[in-house]
Parts: C-alpha cells; structure tokens; sequence
C-alpha cells in the first residue's frame, strides 16, 4: 500500500508537467502555416473566404488564443482530443487504433533489450578485460553508433530480399485471413526486425549499464562475505549480485521510456507499420496539427504510465525506497 | 599533461581520436577533391561502386556522385552535430547554472520545465518543431539543439549544487562579488570539465536525430546530408542497397569516433573512474 502512496504522489507530481507541456505545444503550433480549416479547404479543393469564415467559427478558430487553449484544455478533460480533418474521424479513435501496435513494438524491443542487455552484461563483466569483455564491450559501442532506420534497411536487404526469412513490412499479412494462434504468428513474425531495430540500441546501452553495475556491487563486503562461506561463483552471481545491479537497468527503463517512443516513429516507418509513430509522421507531412497536438499528449501520458510502472517495480525490488518515503 | 598522456595510452579513445580525425579531413577537403555540386547530375544513375573509376563509390537513383555526397555530407554532419551541440550545452548550462545557485523556487520553476521537455519524446518534439518552423538547415539545427538541452542542464545542475556552498564560494561572497560574478566566474569552471565531457553524448545523438530526420525527408532536402540519401536509397533497395548503406556506414563511423573521443576523454579526466 505504502509503495502505491509512494508511487501516486510521483504521478500526481506529473500532471503540472502534462499542463505545461501541452500548453507549450499548443502555442508553439499557433505558429506553424495553415490551420485545420486550410487543410480542410485543401482537400476539399479549394473554396470562397465566406466558407473559410463559417468554419473557422464552427471549430472555434475565431477565438482569442487564450480562449481556443481554455477550450482546449477543457474538451481534454473530457477526453475528447478534437476532429482529425484528414482522417475525417475523432483524434482520439484515430490514435487508439493506433496505439496497439506501437506498444506491443515497444514491450518486445524493451524485453529482448532489456534480457540481452541483462546476459551479455554479465558475461562481459565475469570476464571482465579478457576476450569476451572486449567482443561485447565493442559490439556495445558499434549498436550504439549504428541509425536504427539504416539497420532497419539493411535487416531488410538481408532477411526480407535475399534470405526472404521475414516479411519486409506491414503488421500482418492482409493477402490472407487468419485467426487464432495462425494470426499471432503471423503478427509476430512481422514483429522480428522492427523489434531487433527498435531494440538494438538499447541494447547497447543496457549492457554497459549492467556491466557497470556488476563491476561494482562484485566489490561490495556482503559479496565478499557470501563468497567466504562457500557459495559458488554463479550463486554469488544470480543470488546476491544481480539483484542490487538490476536497480539501475530498471531506472533506466523510465528515463528511455520517451526515446524509445522516439524510436518507434523511424522503426514504424521503415517498416511501414500502423502504429502511434507513424501517425506521427504522417500528421507532420499532412499538416494535421490537431492530430499532432493528440499524439503529443498520448505520448507524455505514455512516458508517464511508464514511469508509474517503473516506480512500482523499484519500490519493490528495493524496500528501502518505501522506507525512505 | 598528464591527461594527454592517459588519453593517448587507451587504444579505443586513440582509434575514435584518428576517425574524427579523418571525417573532419573529408568535410576539409570535399570542395577541393569535389569541385563541382555534390547534388548535381553527375552520371548515369545507379552505377555499383567500384565499377567505374570516375565515381568510386557509385551513382544514386538520379546519377549523382555518391563519393562527392559523402564528402559533402561529413560537413553537414558535423555542422549540425556542432552548433546543435553548442546550443544544448549553452541553454544546458545557463537553466542548471541559475537552478544550481540559486535553488527554491527558481530551481523549481527551471526543473519544471525540464522534466516537461524530457517527458516528451524528444523526436516527437523534433516532429513538432519542423512542423512549425520548416525544414531548412538553420531551423533543423536549431530544433535539434533545443530538444537536447535537458540533459546536460540536470549535469551542471547537480555539479553546482555540490559547488555552491564549497569554501572558494563563500570566500568569494566574503569579497563582495555578485551572484552572477560567482556563478559564470567561480563556480562554472569548476562545473564545466564533467558537462565538456558529456557534450560528446550530445553531439552523437545530435548526429543521430538529424540524419533520421532527414531519412524522413523532414530536413533540408537541398542540401547533401547523409540521412538524405538513405532515403533517396529505399527506393531502390531491393536491388541497388549500397546507396542506402554507403552513407549509414559514414554516420556510424563518425558517432562511433565521436563517442569512443568522448569515452577517452572521460577516462582520462577521471582516471579513479576508468572502466566503469
């Protein structure tokens, strides 16, 4: 219960900063050329000032600024997030149809890190200076140099082109109907290389993370003392050690939390898959600001969410966070 | 000295050292070797690299010399990587020096505002900020600078909370100096060497956002960047992927240099620290 208290006051701390960024946001795109209603003239080929003038009134466009954030803000309460003009539905249906599979990117990119991440970081750090510290380590540092979206490409090149192990892009295969078990299957395998490309350079990062961390708790006294009565070496290792050098692995998913999202709009591109990244793009290259304004929420309170989580899995991997709060 | 020489003693920092060096070389020397524009027809299009000794590393979709464009690239490169760099590092400073010091409700307000930008998706923000403003060179440097400040401002902010209240400070109090005599005069200098360090951080992932902004065709289309060709060469991916991959192998390097630099120097400022 203690840890939910802890763990709510964070996230309560959290919606000044909500406020704050989507009020930046939306007199920053008071800014940008054209609004919903030129977008809308556009697509609908053009029109007289006098029909330009009746919709603006409709959508509330004539207001003051302060009054359309006012209006804004209010409708967000509600959890409307307005009208996409392009996609001639709701924001918010537009985003949740979204949503899925972004986070279902997202959770197997930060999984197949975040283990990988974990094993080669124990590995470079049991043999640490000798040869598979120094494969690893390098590795580490390439992963980390490497664009996703051009790794993304040449995974394409490899796998899809010539190997044709993988399908080069989409979510699912829309050729065939598919249900049950055969429809995840499928998803999953055109999952694999958005995953490995999304996940690559965290990857990279984890593993020096957790490297460095287990060099240091290795040189702690209780180590030492578990060692002096007896316990083997992988006992010491899985038992004592990793416990307290996942702490820091585990903030770390909180603070990458926003770059991986990041991360995903070039990763669904590449792929050209459905997800909230995407629509992200697509919003920027169509000029649908009111979408762009939705996708900016959705994904602070995403971040948010994940933070939350975070919070939770510290409190309980370390009590004396509770305790301290 | 001893710095120098701790640095030249590590293999890594000394081969990041070396290919700094020669991308800095290739934006040198790109109008001298390649005189002509780099986004000009040059040939026919997709010729394989190595095959024609006039264009060694091949022709694009649209016959334009693929060597020229990384040449021209290494500039763009580091040009954004740099001033966007600088911009970060400058607003970095002056939101954590300012929160650092003088603590309350200023450092309130300031970290505020930078838990806000950091709540957001940085490329997100990216996307928002070439939405508004457009997508020529000044203005995606610019973006790119602005969405990588949070970090480095949490740096000097935690180095000046640890500073503030040292002996020299209150000496310098004593003296009759003014707060901003302390803070840029006194106190940043101390605070500087540890966010120089992490500026390597910045200038790599800098690199990173704006050559995936520009994959995207989001930045500057009229200029020869190598996030630009990448995208020009999914077009034609299936069969002519070495216009894709030429210019990937060019940022991985140039990050990779700037990283391992930045690593190197790190190690060799606080040698307690190494390995770690």
């Amino acid at each position: 219960m203690r840890i939910l208290g802890l763990a709510g006051r964070r996230l309560a701390a959290s919606i000044p900063t909500l406020i704050l960024i989507l009020i930046g946001v939306f007199l920053l795109l008071q800014f940008a050329p054209g609004d919903t209603v030129d977008a809308m003239m556009a697509q609908m080929g053009g029109g007289d000032a006098a029909t330009a003038k009746e919709l603006r009134k409709f959508y509330g466009l004539d207001l003051s600024i302060p009054a359309q954030l006012g209006n804004y803000l209010w409708r967000l309460v509600r959890l409307d997030l307005g009208f996409s003009s392009i996609y001639g539905k709701p924001v918010a249906t537009v985003i949740l149809e979204r949503l899925p599979p972004t986070i279902l990117l997202m959770t197997a990119s930060l999984s197949f890190a975040f283990f990988f991440g974990l094993v080669f970081g124990v590995i470079a750090a049991r043999g640490v200076n000798r040869w598979p510290d120094t494969l690893i380590s390098t590795l580490g540092l390439i992963f980390y140099a490497t664009p996703s979206f051009w790794f993304g490409l040449m995974a394409i090149v490899v796998f899809s082109v010539y190997l044709q192990w993988l399908p080069p892009g989409g979510f699912e295969d829309i050729g065939t109907v598919r249900t049950g078990i055969w429809r995840v299957f499928d998803i999953a395998s055109h999952l694999v290389l958005p995953t490995l490309t999304l996940g690559l350079i965290f990857l990279a990062i984890y593993l020096r993370i957790m490297r460095a961390s287990i060099l240091e708790v290795l040189n702690l006294d209780y180590v030492r003392t578990a060692r002096a009565k007896g316990l083997d070496e992988t006992r010491v290792v899985t038992r004592h050690v990793l416990r307290n050098a996942l702490l820091p692995m585990v903030t770390l998913i909180g603070l990458q939390a926003g770059t991986m999202l990041g991360g995903s709009v070039v990763v669904e591109s590449v792929f050209s898959l459905p997800g909230l990244g995407r629509l992200a793009y697509e919003s920027v290259v169509q000029r649908d600001l009111n979408t762009l304004l939705g996708i900016v929420f959705v994904s602070a309170l995403l971040v948010i969410t994940v933070n939350f989580i975070v919070d939770l899995i510290y409190a309980r991997l370390d009590p004396r966070i509770t305790a301290e709060g | 000295m001893d710095a120098v020489k701790r640095y030249f003693r590590s293999p890594a920092a000394v081969a990041g050292l070396i290919l700094l060096v020669i991308v800095v070389a290739m934006a040198i020397s790109a109008g001298w070797l390649y005189p002509r524009d780099p986004l000009a027809l040059a040939g026919r299009p997709l010729i394989w690299p190595f095959s024609n000794p006039r264009f060694l590393l091949g022709t694009d979709n649209s016959g334009r010399d693929i060597a020229a464009q990384i040449f021209y690239g290494a500039r763009i490169s580091l040009l954004i990587g740099g001033v966007a760099t600088a911009i970060a590092i400058l607003i970095g400073i002056l939101v954590g020096a300012f929160a650092g010091y003088y603590g309350g409700w200023v450092d309130n307000v300031l970290m505020r505002i930078t838990e806000a930008f950091q709540t957001l998706p940085n490329f997100v923000l990216l996307l928002v900020l070439v939405a508004v403003f457009g997508s020529t060179l000044t203005t995606v440097t610019i973006a790119v600078g602005v969405v990588s400040w949070p970090a480095p401002a949490r740096l000097t902010r935690a180095e000046f909370l640890s500073l503030r209240n040292r002996e020299f400070v209150q000496a310098g109090r004593i003296l009759g100096m003014k707060n901003i005599q302390l803070i840029f005069g006194e106190i940043l200098p101390n605070a500087l060497p540890p966010v120089i360090v992490y500026a390597s951080v910045v200038m790599a992932v800098a690199i990173l956002l704006e050559s995936a902004l520009a994959f995207l065709r989001l930045s500057d289309p009229n200029v020869a960047s190598w996030g630009n060709l990448i995208g020009l060469g999914r077009d034609v991916l299936r069969v002519q992927w070495y216009v894709s991959a030429i210019p990937g192998i060019a940022i991985l390097v140039t990050v990779l240099a700037v990283s391992l630099v930045g690593q190197g120097l790190n190690d060799a400022l606080n040698p307690r620290l190494k390995g770690r």
